[in-house]
């Protein structure tokens, strides 16, 4: 398994997308900061990139991938490696590189700029985003056998994430907005990593505007520890979720 | 005149029959009570360091208190500390605690009635329900005292220092805490409050109410239930002050209710759930602050009127400006806003096009309070700045036409 975990991420590390991936959040991280004094400014436009760019970034060149190694990995197949440690180790190595992208283009330009809670808080969402859709896209590619398809749902998959998902709370809210909709908000972001992302980052950088709502239930969820350990057990699941359906439907998929 | 003044007050000193009783154990009197009896006038009492629990002492000649190390004066939770009922007293370097909480009457570690020129200074008051209440004084000092209060709900307890149907006092340099409000203004007129630290109070930093020509510069109001309550006062000129952390659903810097005149300049609003909140105020000139990484730097309600909010400085608040409604009568001018786009030709310092400090989900929250949970979504962003580009939600005239482009030194 370690053998190729280091053969994929080897591969990868080759493959120069990576490469130039980390190269562009990196100089895209050092212009936000030093275009202002202000870092609090900086880090706003960093989230944008994080909720945007990396989850896009990261489905389509992990669907890209899977689909361009299919031989390698009926190759593979037919070796004594049991399918689960197979998609396992694809993930993982997959995973690991494009993490380590991020924080390198993240991650150090945050460290030189603005060492704050909030920067540490950014980086860890850009990492757990990273994995989350790593795993979608793995699923995608499993799941459909047709690279274009496959391609297809996975950009469908950040759609819906990034922009829909978003548009249909605001309108559920608008339509019941006479009832208590407190609970129902928060477990309703627990549907969508990148939400999940986005209020983690926001219980440190906008904490003074959440503490203004009266509900009990957003002054428990936002105040102390509560809202940091709702979020951080809610993405472990979507991380782990994902690979292991694909895993499963892997290990019956006829190749 | 300061010559002449010295000189006069050393010839009082030469003239003056003033004597010294000294309270204490192993000395003339052992009761603070004995020693105001046989007091007059312009005496001074020097009370050594012990502890003294004579009930409630009442202070009705001009006599001067002093303590020596700080001698307890112990109230027993079951009294009024000390009344002072006369013209020309000074207390200082007491230490007085466990005034009791009564619901009848308003207790105190030190209540001050009918009275001019009183001086309270340097003393320690602790546990106390309420600190020192002032009724009906005028022309006296309430400086460099340290007030910690035991209250745990705003129903039974006291305020800090309580001022009721007062004029011309002076409260300088006081550490004020876990009481009511730190600071309560009834009536008062033509008082200066100045270098004040009120924190973890559990209502208001300072609650004035119909006040009038007051003034407070130089004061630190830190996690209090909530900032600064302004209600129904005119002219009450707010000056470098520094408002930090008042948060809550109801919390605020400053509660501006009912407010005609006054200035608020040069302050600095820290994190707050909303630095300025502003309801029937009218005439206020609002300059030379900052306001940074608040939650809602000002909301101003469509009640206020004729305001100027100029020349200020607005960093990384989650929104600028907040309001109710799409009427507008207030002036923004010159202000910097961190989130203005905006560029600027002609290079003069002053962006080309206006800046609209109140976005459309502003808007939304302050209609759908539920809504706070998609704050910073990308769909949001898309929609405020559709909103931006042809407003139809946010008041169109609340704009700023003369933006800066850097923010000011302040």
């Amino acid at each position: 398994m370690k053998k190729l975990i280091k053969y994929v991420m080897i591969d990868i590390l080759r493959n120069k997308v990576v490469l130039g991936y980390t190269l562009f959040l990196l100089a895209v991280s050092m212009s936000v900061f030093s275009l202002d004094d202000n870092s609090s400014k900086g880090l706003l436009s960093l989230l944008n990139i994080v909720l945007i760019i990396v989850p896009l970034l990261s489905v389509i060149f992990s669907t890209i991938y899977v689909y361009n190694s299919s031989e390698f990995i009926e190759l593979l197949v037919s070796q004594p490696i049991k399918r689960t440690t197979l998609l396992t180790s694809i993930y993982a190595g997959l995973a690991s590189s494009l993490m380590l992208a991020v924080i390198i283009g993240i991650g150090l330009p945050v460290l030189l700029y603005d060492r704050s809670d909030v920067g540490l808080t950014l980086v860890l969402a850009a990492v757990m985003l990273t994995a989350v859709f790593t795993g979608l896209a793995i699923l995608a590619s499993v799941i459909t056998r047709d690279k274009a398809k496959g391609i297809g749902v996975a950009i469908l998959l950040w759609f819906y994430f990034a922009i829909i998902f978003d548009g249909l709370i605001l309108f559920l809210l608008f339509q019941f907005a006479d009832y208590p909709l407190e609970k129902i908000s928060i477990g309703l972001t627990a549907l969508n990593p990148i939400d999940l992302s986005r209020i983690l980052v926001l219980l440190k950088m906008d904490i003074s505007a959440m503490m203004g709502y009266t509900g009990a239930v957003f002054k428990e969820f936002f105040e102390g520890m509560t809202g940091y350990f709702f979020i951080i057990l809610v993405m472990l699941a979507w991380i782990c979720s994902p690979i292991m359906l694909a895993i499963k439907r892997f290990n019956k998929k006829d190749l | 005149m300061k010559v002449f003044l010295a000189i006069t007050l050393l010839l009082m000193q030469l003239f003056a029959t003033a004597s010294v009783i000294e309270v204490g154990a192993g000395k003339q009197y052992k009761s603070i009570k004995s020693a105001i009896a046989a007091a007059k006038d312009g005496d001074i009492i020097l009370i050594n360091k012990g502890v003294y629990a004579e009930g409630e002492i009442v202070i009705d000649k001009a006599v001067s208190v002093r303590g020596v190390g700080y001698p307890v004066i112990d109230g027993k939770s079951k009294s009024q500390v000390i009344r002072v009922e006369a013209s020309g007293v000074v207390l200082e370097g007491l230490e007085v605690c466990n005034a009791g909480y009564s619901s009848s009457y308003d207790w105190a570690a030190i209540k001050i009635l009918n009275s001019k020129n009183v001086i309270v200074r340097n003393n320690r008051l602790l546990n106390n329900s309420a600190g020192v209440y002032l009724q009906n004084t005028s022309y006296s000092e309430i400086s460099n005292n340290t007030m910690q209060g035991n209250s745990t709900d705003e129903v039974e307890s006291g305020n800090a220092i309580h001022c009721w149907k007062s004029n011309n006092l002076r409260i300088l340099n006081n550490s004020l805490t876990r009481h009511r409000d730190g600071l309560y203004f009834e009536f008062v007129t033509a008082s200066l409050i100045q270098n004040n630290t009120s924190f973890k109070n559990l209502r208001y930093g300072i609650h004035f109410m119909f006040s009038n020509d007051d003034t407070y510069i130089h004061n630190t109001f830190r996690t209090n239930g909530s900032g600064v309550a302004v209600m129904f006062s005119k002219n009450v000129v707010m000056r470098y002050n520094t408002f930090e952390e008042n948060w809550g659903s109801a919390a605020y810097g400053i509660l501006l209710k009912e407010i005609q005149g006054g200035a608020v300049e040069g302050n600095t609003f820290l994190r707050n759930t909303v630095g300025i909140y502003m309801e029937g105020t009218s005439r206020i000139l609002l300059s030379n602050n900052t306001f940074k990484s608040n939650g809602w730097a000002m909301r101003v309600q469509a009640s206020c009127e004729a305001n100027t909010i100029t020349k200020n400085n607005y960093f990384g608040n989650t929104f600028d400006v907040g309001t109710n409604g799409t009427m507008q009568l207030n002036i923004f001018n010159e202000n910097y806003w961190d989130k203005y786009e905006g560029y600027d030709l002609n290079k003069d310092g002053i962006g080309d096009i206006h800046y609209q400090p109140v976005s459309l989900y502003s808007m939304i929250v302050e209609k759908m309070p539920s809504a706070s949970i998609l704050l910073r979504s990308f769909m949001v962003s898309i929609m405020d700045k559709a909103e931006r580009l042809m407003p139809s939600i946010t008041p169109v005239e609340l704009k700023d036409d003369k933006p800066l482009m850097k923010p000011l030194s302040l």
